[in-house]
């Protein structure tokens, strides 16, 4: 009960004469009564109290000032109650991936949301491919960059309409971005590439509204990385292999490699790939063409 | 550290709950988070303390549930329980493995006053 007012949970009615315009900051969410509305201070100063009063449950929240005469007098911990959430945390990208995913079929675009660690040769792959999609297929790029626009540059330099997306201390792409470039780039009935930040942790859980993600990890780096990053590598439809031209200079197994990500992914996909030699680059636009037929067949 | 953008993400659920509510702060977040997920629960728990700043959640604890991983194996035709992905099937030894559980990133609770 409040030694105040003596307004207080069980309480039916509470008549809030003189002694309560003293509550210059009332908090009623306690307050399981009902009010008589026959009072006439409603009119006063005090913010706290200009409620409308047809309500029967306080339910509603003030933010309490400090020196609130009931949060001092109450015990929080009485007051305070578990509510049931239930919602996926990435709930909103995931309905803005969706809403992507529903704009790629209705324009007749292919979306292809390519991700790697830094420097596994995600550009050069790129535009090795446009060039040889070019001209005779619609092509665009999103770029997803921290900082700079060099990337996107060099896929213009092909003639293919990129967009860069610069994260800034964002690590991965999200969903609301790729929206909004989608929207710029104006792509009907081709493929559209997303270049991913150079990241293999954070952009797995983001859904862009892709048909695949499509994961590329390079021969100078190590066999292990579909166990270190597994969740990148579970989430992808296709590994390219790249930098295959090396090879003969390496120390590497390729055949381990494969093994490690479908480990993590029965199901993927391998082609082995050099954008320097165009080793494989016909595979994988083969690929990238089975891909298409079949999302313009299930669209 | 995505781990940032989750948080952004749980305190804009939790402004969404709070006007839907109208409860006036939250002192305790029950998140679930699967072990085969993305998340790492030290940066969840990291980012929620920054992100959460001058927001109803201000303060809360964030409590992190783990939701074991269960995957079905396509040799034995059973699920089965694995800690990380990669991980063989317990019972055959092969990496047949679909993910059917562990993957939870949920705003579960929250205990508000």
């Amino acid at each position: 009960m409040c030694g105040v007012c003596g307004c207080g949970k069980g309480e039916t009615r509470l008549e809030m004469g003189e002694q309560a315009q003293g509550h210059t900051a009332h908090d009623h969410r306690h307050h399981d009564h009902e009010h008589d509305h026959g009072h006439t201070h409603h009119d006063h100063a005090h913010v706290h109290h200009d409620h409308d009063h047809d309500h029967s449950h306080h339910d509603h929240s003030h933010p309490a000032p400090a020196g609130d005469v009931h949060s001092l007098r109450d015990d929080p911990s009485r007051r305070a109650h578990l509510v049931s959430v239930e919602q996926d945390i990435l709930g909103k990208n995931n309905a803005l991936a969706a809403h992507n995913r529903r704009h790629f079929n209705s324009h007749g675009v292919l979306a292809l949301n390519l991700v790697s660690s830094p420097g596994a040769g995600k550009t050069s792959l790129l535009v090795a491919s446009l060039q040889r999609l070019l001209p005779g297929t619609t092509v665009a790029v999103i770029e997803g960059d921290q900082e700079t626009s060099a990337d996107a540059d060099r896929i213009r330099a092909t003639g293919a309409p990129a967009i860069q997306v610069n994260t800034g201390r964002g690590c991965h792409l999200d969903a609301a971005m790729i929206d909004e470039a989608f929207h710029r780039l104006h792509v009907q009935d081709g493929i559209l590439f997303i270049e991913n930040v150079g990241n293999l942790v954070c952009p797995a859980g983001f859904d862009l509204g892709e048909a695949h993600k499509v994961v590329i990890a390079s021969v100078t780096e190590g066999e292990d990385k579909p166990l270190k990053y597994p969740n990148m590598f579970a989430a992808s439809s296709l590994m390219l292999v790249s930098k295959v031209d090396l090879l003969p200079h390496l120390d590497f197994d390729v055949d381990l490699l494969i093994a490690n990500a479908r480990r993590v992914n029965p199901s993927i996909a391998v082609i082995k790939v050099s954008a320097t030699t165009g080793e494989g680059i016909d595979r994988w636009l083969k690929w990238i063409g089975a891909a298409r037929d079949m999302a313009v067949a299930s669209a | 550290m995505h781990e940032i953008a989750l948080c952004n993400s749980l305190v804009d659920l939790i402004r969404d709950q709070q006007r839907q509510r109208g409860f006036r702060r939250v002192r305790r977040v029950i998140v679930e988070v699967g072990v085969l997920g993305h998340v790492d629960p030290h940066a969840l728990d990291f980012a929620f303390d920054v992100e959460a700043r001058n927001s109803p959640a201000e303060g809360a604890v964030l409590e992190i549930r783990e939701i074991q991983g269960r995957a079905w194996c396509m040799d034995c035709s059973r699920l089965v329980t694995i800690a990380r992905r990669g991980e063989a099937c317990p019972d055959c030894g092969g990496f047949g493995l679909i993910v059917e559980q562990g993957e939870e990133l949920r705003l579960k609770e929250l205990e508000v006053i």
